[in-house]
This record gives structure tokens, C-alpha cells and sequence, in this order.
């Protein structure tokens, strides 16, 4: 079977909710039906024929052929199978989802991943701010699964994570890993100001020792850690990196003091 | 009795008589292949059998660098116990006294088995609360800290109900120093043999027992009818040339496993031939009644 296909016709004239557009949403829907799947967000009510040329029928195999800053939702709640975005996406990619796997060949904006709690999320370019971190209101992020972002992230990368792995490749910007509860925050090209902040426990793990941390962090030596050499074999496995992130005796930071300060700063000397 | 001969050495028409077990893996590290053999070496001693030991254990294969998980020198431990309970129970003592007390060292499942047995799961609490939980790659692991930094543990291995323990090899010749010899070329051989361990010291067995004795409550005692000395006082196995036998014991993760070491034994048993070795094979059993696995030696011939 060919992958289910959503060839964008035109860039759309508003945001739109994709979220129904996802393994287990479209499963069981005849063809005849996906085109009349209501997308837009405003009174127009923009339809699935409305903008896109719709063909093949693997729902478990879904390829968006064109993206575009206004595609909100994409593959919120999947629990299986796989979306592939040949472009960019909007805000709230890879929102909740279970399972799966879901790849974004261009940048995203803001909350991709957000609150995701399994399956592999991938962004090939940029990624905006609140990488998957919780909406307004909720008290956790990222709750498990792989969330790997090729180019950079923007501010409160990884915000009140409490589980999984999330990694950034190319740098992100303020605040990364702030109010983390728990799980593992990658980050090689340089963080920016306050790494960690108000982290209570979890650990962040850079390339380089970060410049400006907040005081309330206390060094803790460089002891040998038999974790970052399993933890460097375990990125360099999953394709996330491609020479080890830590080395065998990491610096460590130990914090934030002002909260719990079991958390961590880990970052090769 | 019928015998068969390999390069002068006679074969019993006999087997070696089984029986299923549990047993679990591990893989310890350390930062070089001293110290990660010797975290091995003490969590394994004392466990030479189930009657007095609570369980049976050794080194099954040594780990480079690039077998393990951390990428540094190891050893994959294997051991077995009559229940699951009794696994946990020896596991839990050993890892925590033996292993997490050694410099340098880490801990791995060794097996991916039908149920888990703990590992990290149950020593986490050393940590006092400073233990942290580590869930990457479809791996948990738990990270310890202690006094040259952390002592990494995977949350738990698995266990397999497809165990055997009790292969074995009789060894028989005209003097300990040529059945050492044999026992030491037939421990050569079974180390390389994958999924098997010897349990005994370095592999072999002087004291082979019989079930039961003379005196009220003994489980075992010795085996009289391969004891040179009582040649003249008990139904003897031993012809008058026969002045030492040695056993070699195998426990194997399948029956595949004990089969492929009684057979790589008898291969350099026979190989040493018995003018520097032993000049007889045979095996203990106990009748076929009380073991479910027979090997017989006649279908292990090299």
C-alpha cells in the first residue's frame, strides 16, 4: 500500500488544526469521507479537499508533501504508525502522542512535542519555544518517548520535563530545562542564559560547560560516571549524535538549591 | 558394562542424569579486567551447589570492551537456584554485597529471560534517597552514588525456567596428578563452551556425592562407589588401575547448552588421551528417575 498522501495545493489563508489527521483518526475512513474533514479554524471552514490533493491509502503511513508555519496539531495523540511532514509545521507538533513516530523535515514553532509521552518525534530544523513543554495551566512536560530537534530550539526547551529524553543539537535559547521534575535533556551548541532553572531533579547534559548558570547551582567535581559512557553509546546508537556527548568523567553541577537540588548539569570538560 | 573407546580412552555406556533449574545473567563491569573479574570472583564464591549454597554460580564468559554495555572490561555471571524466590534472594545478598562494594563497578542484565528478577530495583535504597532512576533506549537503570562516584545498576534482568544443572563428567585414571590433568583440559575446553559455568572450584569436584547416607539428615555423602580407598568395602565402579576420579559439574542455561559442554569435555579428555589423562569417562546418575535431563555419553563423542 502507498502512504496516505496530503499534497498541499496552496498555502493556506489560515491556521489550521491537523490534529485529526493522524494514524489512529483517519483508521476505518473511506476515502470518500477524509476530503470533507473539517480543518480550518475560522468561519470559512476549510476542508481537507480544500487544501490538499489527497492520495494513497495507508493510514499508517502518513506524508504531508509541502508544510507550512500555519499547520497547528500535527500527529497530536498518535499512538502508532507514522507521519512524515516534507516542510514546516506550526505549533503543538507531536502534542500528547503516545506512540509512533513522526518526523518534520523543516522547522516548527512553538510546544512541538508538548506533554508527548512516548514515541520518536523528530525535527530536522528549528523548533520554536516550550519544546515540549506543558501548556498554560499543566503541571507537567514532556512525560517520556524521544524528542530530537537537528537544528535549535528556542527559550524553556524541555520546561517542566518529567520524563524521556529530549535533545537539541544546535543550541537552544534561555531557560533550557527549567522547572525540570525529571528526564534527560540534551543539548550540544551552547545553551543560553540559566540552564536548569528551578530544576528539581533530572539531568541536563551539554557539550560544553554552560556560561551563565544561576547561583543557587554548586559544582560538584568531575567524578568518573559510568552513566555518561552508557548514556554516550545509547546517543550514538539511536543516530542522535555521532561522537560521544560526555566522556568518561563529565563536570557536574549539581542543583537547583532553591528547590529540591537533586538535578543535575552534566557537560564535557 | 559396554565399552567404547576414543584414542585409547574408554567411554561408560552411561549418562549423566540432570535436572531443571532457574537461572538468571548479569554482566559486571569495571574500569579494567582486574577489578571487573574480581567483583565476579567474589560475588560467585561460595555458591559451588544448591545443598549448602543457595545456589550455584560462576563466570560464564569473560566481555571486552566492545561486548558490554558501558563500553569497559566485564564478565557475564551466571546463577542458578531451585526457585525463583530463593534467585531473587541470592542475587539481591551477592549484588549488594559483593558487587556494589567493589571499586569501579557496574552491573547489566545479562539475559533477557520470561520474568524479571530485580537488580537495581532492590539496591536503589542504598542510595538513601539520593538514588536516581535513568529510563533511556527501553533500558531502566538506577544510579547509585557512593564513595568513587556512582555505582550504575540496571533495574532488573530476566530469568529463564529452561535452566539445567547437574551435567556432568566422571573422570577416572591411575593418579590424581593424570585425572587433574584431564579435569583441567576438559575446564579448558567447557569455558569457552557459551551459556554453561562450573560451579566447583575452578571447575572440578573431588567430593562427588551420592543422595543421602548412614546418618540422619545428611543430604548428601560421598560417592563410595568411585572412592579408590573403599575399593575392597563397597559395590566399587573403579577396576584396580583406578586410583583417582574427579567430576566436572555443569550447569547450562538450556539443555543445549550442558550437552555442547559435556561434549567439548569428552573432546579434550580424549584429545589428552590417557597416558597423561584420564583413562576412563564416566557420569553420575541416579537411576533416570529423579532428573528429567539425560546426556549420555555415547551421542556426546567428539
Amino acid at each position: 500500500m502507498k502512504p496516505l498522501t496530503f499534497t498541499l495545493r496552496e498555502t493556506p489563508p489560515e491556521r489550521l488544526d491537523l490534529s485529526s489527521l493522524t494514524p489512529e483518526g483517519l483508521a476505518g475512513l473511506p476515502a470518500r469521507e477524509m476530503g470533507g474533514i473539517k480543518l480550518g479554524m475560522s468561519k470559512r471552514g476549510l476542508t481537507v479537499g480544500d487544501l490538499f490533493r489527497v492520495s494513497g491509502s495507508d493510514v499508517q503511513n502518513i506524508v504531508f508533501e509541502g508544510g507550512n508555519s500555519r499547520f497547528d496539531g500535527i500527529g497530536s495523540g498518535m499512538t502508532e504508525g507514522s507521519i512524515r511532514v516534507a516542510g514546516d509545521a506550526g505549533a503543538q507538533v507531536g502534542r500528547k502522542m503516545r506512540g509512533g513516530q513522526l518526523l518534520v523535515e523543516g522547522s516548527t514553532g512553538p510546544h512541538a512535542g508538548s506533554c508527548m509521552r512516548g514515541g520518536r518525534l523528530e525535527i530536522l530544523g528549528n523548533a520554536g519555544d516550550h519544546l515540549g513543554g506543558p501548556l498554560a495551566g499543566e503541571l507537567a512536560g514532556m512525560n517520556g518517548g524521544l524528542l530530537i530537534v537537528r537544528g535549535r530550539a528556542g527559550a524553556y526547551a524541555a520546561d517542566r520535563m518529567r520524563r524521556g529524553v529530549a535533545a537539541v543539537l544546535k543550541g537552544c535559547g534561555d531557560y533550557a530545562g527549567a522547572r525540570m521534575i525529571a528526564g534527560t535533556l540534551v543539548v550540544t551548541g551552547g545553551v543560553g542564559r540559566l540552564p536548569g532553572y528551578l530544576m528539581r531533579r533530572g539531568s541536563i547534559l551539554l557539550d560544553r560547560m554552560p556560561e551563565e548558570l544561576s547561583p543557587s547551582f554548586v559544582a560538584c567535581g568531575a567524578p568518573d560516571s559510568v552513566f555518561a559512557g552508557v548514556f554516550d553509546r545509547y546517543l550514538v546508537a539511536e543516530g542522535i549524535l555521532k561522537r560521544p556527548l560526555l566522556g568518561a568523567a563529565p563536570g557536574k553541577f549539581g542543583g537547583d538549591n532553591a528547590v529540591a537540588g537533586t538535578g543535575e548539569i552534566l557537560y564535557r570538560r | 558394562m559396554q565399552r567404547l573407546t576414543v584414542n585409547g580412552v574408554a567411554i561408560d555406556d552411561t549418562f549423566a542424569e540432570a535436572f531443571g533449574m532457574r537461572a538468571t545473567a548479569i554482566i559486571i563491569t569495571a574500569s579494567n579486567r582486574k577489578w571487573a573479574r574480581q567483583a565476579a570472583i567474589t560475588m560467585t564464591g561460595f555458591a559451588t551447589s544448591v545443598i549448602g549454597c543457595g545456589c550455584e554460580a560462576a563466570i560464564d564468559v569473560e566481555l571486552s570492551g566492545s561486548e558490554t554495555p558501558d563500553g569497559r572490561p566485564g564478565c557475564r555471571v551466571m546463577i542458578f537456584a531451585v526457585s525463583t524466590d530463593e534467585l531473587q534472594k541470592q542475587l539481591q545478598n551477592r549484588l549488594g554485597q559483593c558487587v556494589l562494594t567493589s571499586p569501579g563497578s557496574a552491573c547489566f542484565a545479562g539475559l533477557k529471560g520470561t520474568a524479571d528478577l530485580k537488580l537495581g530495583a532492590a539496591l536503589r535504597y542504598f542510595g538513601d534517597g539520593w538514588q536516581v532512576s535513568k529510563k533511556f533506549g527501553g533500558r531502566h537503570f538506577w544510579r547509585v552514588p557512593v564513595m568513587d562516584g556512582e555505582f550504575l545498576c540496571e533495574a532488573t534482568t530476566g530469568l529463564t525456567k529452561e535452566a539445567v544443572g547437574g551435567g556432568n563428567l566422571l573422570l577416572v585414571a591411575s593418579s590424581s596428578a593424570k585425572a587433574l590433568a584431564a579435569a583441567e583440559a576438559a575446564v579448558a575446553a567447557i569455558e569457552k563452551v557459551p551459556g554453561a559455568i562450573m560451579p566447583f572450584p575452578g571447575g572440578v569436584v573431588r567430593s562427588g556425592s551420592k543422595i543421602g547416607g548412614k546418618y540422619k539428615g545428611m543430604i548428601a555423602s560421598t560417592n563410595d562407589a568411585f572412592a579408590p580407598t573403599l575399593r575392597g568395602v563397597t559395590k566399587s565402579e573403579l577396576g584396580p588401575d583406578d586410583n583417582a576420579v574427579l567430576e566436572i559439574v555443569i550447569d547450562g542455561e538450556t539443555s543445549d547448552a550442558v550437552a555442547a559442554a559435556m561434549r567439548a569435555g569428552i573432546g579434550a579428555v580424549t584429545a589428552l588421551g590417557p597416558d597423561k589423562g584420564a583413562s576412563r569417562i564416566s557420569a553420575g546418575n541416579y537411576g533416570g528417575k529423579l532428573g528429567k535431563f539425560h546426556y549420555h555419553l555415547k551421542d556426546l563423542l567428539p
